[in-house]
């Protein structure tokens, strides 16, 4: 288990050294604010959008197909943070995690998987919690159809899709298992494709386009609780261990005051009603600060995968 | 009788010919309409139907290629998939069964259909049809839509090339399924036969009213053509409906025939009449003369024997019975050996008022009311003796036959050089059977045996003897003499 009250005293001795440099900050801005007395109505309200907006990258972790719900959450955060928020969403994993590195984005809702492989470029802001924890699993599926499939070796020839190749539960976990198996998804699969989304998953095994799926199984609950119908049509056959849920991540360069401020706000939604609403309807019950030992299990099979691939001679 | 086997079709009566005829022209014509609407509506389905699955499997065509070429099989079975989810906007006629991408080499890449035809698979094993379908693909390098209606037809498959570059990576393939003709057909067939079923209900009563009113006339006119033998009928009874059509037409020739055949019946009748009164006159005058000459000598024989023979009293009486047996002979024949040659004043109007005193006595004993109009004004060139005779003749007659306290009426008058006598009674109807022997000699209308029975056998010989024309009218209620005797003078 993880040692919350730890990091939570730490964060809170960050949070009163970052106060002081706000009040700073303030000084600063009343001296502005006096010299620029004659416009002082239109610069007050011209104040949100002065400082550039909080560029937010999303990635299909969550149901980000809900563009009502993604409003009100950008504007719960940018309320909260009294900054201008941006989510930014884009086709892929790798796009995402491209933009922050490059610094196009301040911060990103990412998994796991592209998270460990960027350890040195990106940091942990803070983990959802899902059930009380912040963990999660891979689910795999087959159509409700199937009844005879009891594991992933009964769909060998089978046609299987993946949600993105920077999936942890969507790719890399079903791919570990084939590696330790001395297979790989093309060598064991008739054919593979990817959906660009878990949600997408589910509907490509409940249409019977493909015979089994990987998929995020936060994701895979959170339709069954909004979607039945299509989750109906799908069965488990295998859930894996718990991996640390998809992170907020940011990059080196952003600045530590906006860091905080995030976590702040993140941390808060659990402690107020408008906060709390939208976590019922992301299914998570907050969010914590998290470490990166959470990940370790994603990175070793990263590596483990990572290392077969090498040794093993590559496909034209 | 008309047995059962001989009524055939042609046999049927006007009234349920024309409406049958009504109700067959009325079908054929629905049905070769029906076919007509039926052929055009389901080709103009079947053109719309391709016509918009071309287009549409165009754009999905183009909008393939690039996740074809990168491979993206989940973007392709959106791609082909998203027409399915907007299928409760479309119209079911023209929804697709299914769409199937085929890869390069004719295998599966992706359907809507998985479950049917998984990825990858060769479609010919999944439907046999497919064998023959692929036979009917563009040519390699053609950018055509390729329209395949198997010969058992339950599906319409488009094919149409996935290409880029002039190179062909695949084909899309859109079956569309036939029920929508079908269904189709029946909705069309089905109206079809509902409005042929509504002019039928208006047509049917309307026609049967055509077909009554065509054969009415026809079957009168054919009701007074079998009628003609015993007798003929006036025209004026036959009951037929004036216009100028072709069965209008027919009635005006029936009734002119039945006319003209009535007027040539009469006279004949006519004919007949006076051919026997002048045979009956020559032979009254020849047996006159004959009994004359006999008769003139006896009674000088026993003029002479009165004279000079012996005054036997026996014998005076018998030869006076004699003579009065011989005169009574000679005014019968006298009587039918009418003489126009008698020289008398010519008629005036006196000669009325003399005869109305005259018969006053018979007027009184019958009860008969009588009244006259006299025009004559001046003098008549006729010999007044003859037209005296005629007028009595005709007046006691008349006393004669009418009933009890019946009236009698006269009307002298001159009309364009004939002098007219018109002699009106009430009752005494004459049959028209009768009136041909009218004028012949003891002749009586009644068995009373009262009168001479030679007064109107005088008339006649009279009028004939000064050229004349007897009209006899007769109806239950009044007879009708009318003598037209024409004038000397003017004649000349």
């Amino acid at each position: 288990m993880i040692n919350l009250t730890g990091e939570t005293t730490s964060h809170l001795t960050r949070l009163s050294k970052d106060d002081s440099r706000v009040i700073g900050y303030r000084l600063i801005r009343i001296l502005l604010l006096l010299m620029v007395l004659p416009y002082a109505s239109e610069t007050h309200a011209a104040k949100p959008t002065a400082e550039p907006p909080i560029r937010i990258g999303l990635t299909p972790v969550f149901l980000d197909d809900q563009a009502n719900f993604v409003n009100d959450w950008r504007d719960y955060l940018g309320r909260h943070l009294e900054r201008s928020v941006v989510f930014v969403q884009r086709g892929s994993y790798r796009e995402i995690v491209d933009m922050l590195r490059e610094g196009k984005l301040d911060f990103a809702w990412l998994c796991g998987y592209p998270y460990v492989r960027n350890k040195q470029h990106f940091r942990l802001v803070a983990v959802p919690l899902y059930q009380g924890e912040p963990l999660y699993r891979s689910y795999l599926i087959v159509p409700s159809s199937d009844k005879q499939t009891r594991s992933l070796a009964d769909l060998r020839w089978k046609i299987f899709a993946f949600s993105d190749p920077d999936s942890n539960s969507g790719h890399l976990y079903t791919e570990y298992l084939l590696a330790k198996q001395e297979e790989s998804p093309s060598s064991f699969f008739s054919r593979t494709f990817f959906t660009w989304s878990h949600r997408k998953v589910v509907e490509a095994v409940a249409s019977g386009l493909a015979q089994g799926g990987s998929v995020d199984g936060y994701v895979w609950d959170t339709l069954a609780l909004s979607h039945p119908e299509l989750t109906s049509q799908t069965r488990i056959v295998n859930k894996s261990p718990q991996f640390g849920h998809p992170p907020f991540v940011t990059n080196t360069a952003t600045a530590k005051r906006d860091i905080a401020a995030m976590q702040r706000v993140l941390l808060h939604m659990a402690h107020d009603t408008d906060g709390l609403r939208l976590l019922k309807n992301l299914n998570l019950d907050g969010f914590v600060l998290g470490e990166n030992r959470l990940f370790d299990g994603i990175e070793e099979m990263a590596k483990f995968v990572g290392n077969r691939k090498n040794d093993a001679p590559q496909r034209p | 009788m008309m047995r059962l086997k001989d009524l055939s079709l042609k046999d049927l009566s006007l009234k349920y010919k024309v409406p049958l005829r009504v109700a067959v022209l009325v079908i054929v014509t629905a049905i070769v309409l029906t076919a007509t609407l039926i052929y055009r509506g389901i080709d103009d389905l079947r053109y719309n139907l391709i016509v918009n699955a071309d287009k549409m499997g165009r754009v999905i065509a183009n909008t393939l290629v690039e996740p074809m070429l990168h491979d993206d099989v989940w973007r392709s079975f959106e791609i082909i998939n998203t027409p399915f989810r907007v299928s409760g906007l479309q119209t079911p006629d023209q929804e697709a069964g299914y769409i199937l991408i085929l890869n390069g080499s004719n295998n599966v890449y992706a359907s809507t259909k998985p479950d049917r035809f998984p990825m990858l698979k060769d479609p010919a094993t999944i439907d046999t049809r497919y064998t023959e379908l692929l036979k009917a693909l563009p040519d390699f390098q053609s950018t055509l839509t390729a329209i395949v209606e198997l010969d058992k037809p339950d599906d319409l498959f488009l094919l149409i090339p996935i290409q880029t570059e002039q190179m062909r990576i695949g084909t899309l393939v859109m079956s569309y399924p036939k029920s929508p003709f079908t269904s189709r057909f029946y909705r069309l067939a089905k109206d079809a036969v509902l409005i042929t079923l509504l002019v039928l209900a208006v047509l049917l009563p309307v026609s049967i009213y055509w077909g009554k009113k065509m054969a009415a006339p026809l079957l009168q006119l054919s009701d007074a053509m079998s009628n003609i033998t015993p007798s003929l009928q006036e025209p004026g009874v036959i009951m037929l409906e004036e216009s100028n059509d072709e069965i209008g037409r027919l009635g005006k020739s029936f009734k002119s025939m039945i006319a003209e055949l009535k007027e040539k019946e009469d006279l004949q009748h006519q004919v007949i009449a006076s051919d026997r009164l002048a045979a009956i006159g020559r032979l009254a005058a020849g047996i006159a003369h004959e009994i004359n000459n006999p008769l003139g000598g006896m009674l000088n024989s026993i003029s002479t024997y009165k004279r000079h023979g012996t005054q036997d009293p026996f014998t005076l009486k018998t030869f006076s019975i004699l003579e009065r047996g011989l005169i009574q002979i000679k005014e019968t024949v006298a009587a039918l050996l009418v003489e126009a040659k008698a020289r008398s004043h010519p008629f005036e109007r006196n000669d009325v008022e003399d005869i109305c005193t005259l018969i006053n006595a018979d007027v009184r004993s019958k009860h008969v009311s009588f009244t006259h109009e006299n025009d004559i004004i001046d003098t008549q060139a006729l010999p007044s003796t003859l037209v005296r005779q005629v007028i009595i003749n005709l007046l006691l007659n008349a006393i004669r036959e009418t009933q009890e306290y019946g009236h009698v009426h006269l009307h002298i008058y001159r009309d364009r050089g004939n002098l007219v006598i018109d002699v009106s009674n009430n009752g005494s109807y004459i049959p028209p059977d009768k009136v041909a022997y009218l004028f012949e000699p003891f002749t009586t209308l009644n068995d009373s045996g009262s009168g001479s029975g030679l007064g109107l056998w005088v008339i006649y010989q009279i009028t004939l003897q000064m050229g004349g024309l007897i009209t006899v009218q007769s109806e239950p209620d009044e007879t009708r003499f009318i003598v037209q005797l024409p004038l000397q003078d003017d004649r000349r």
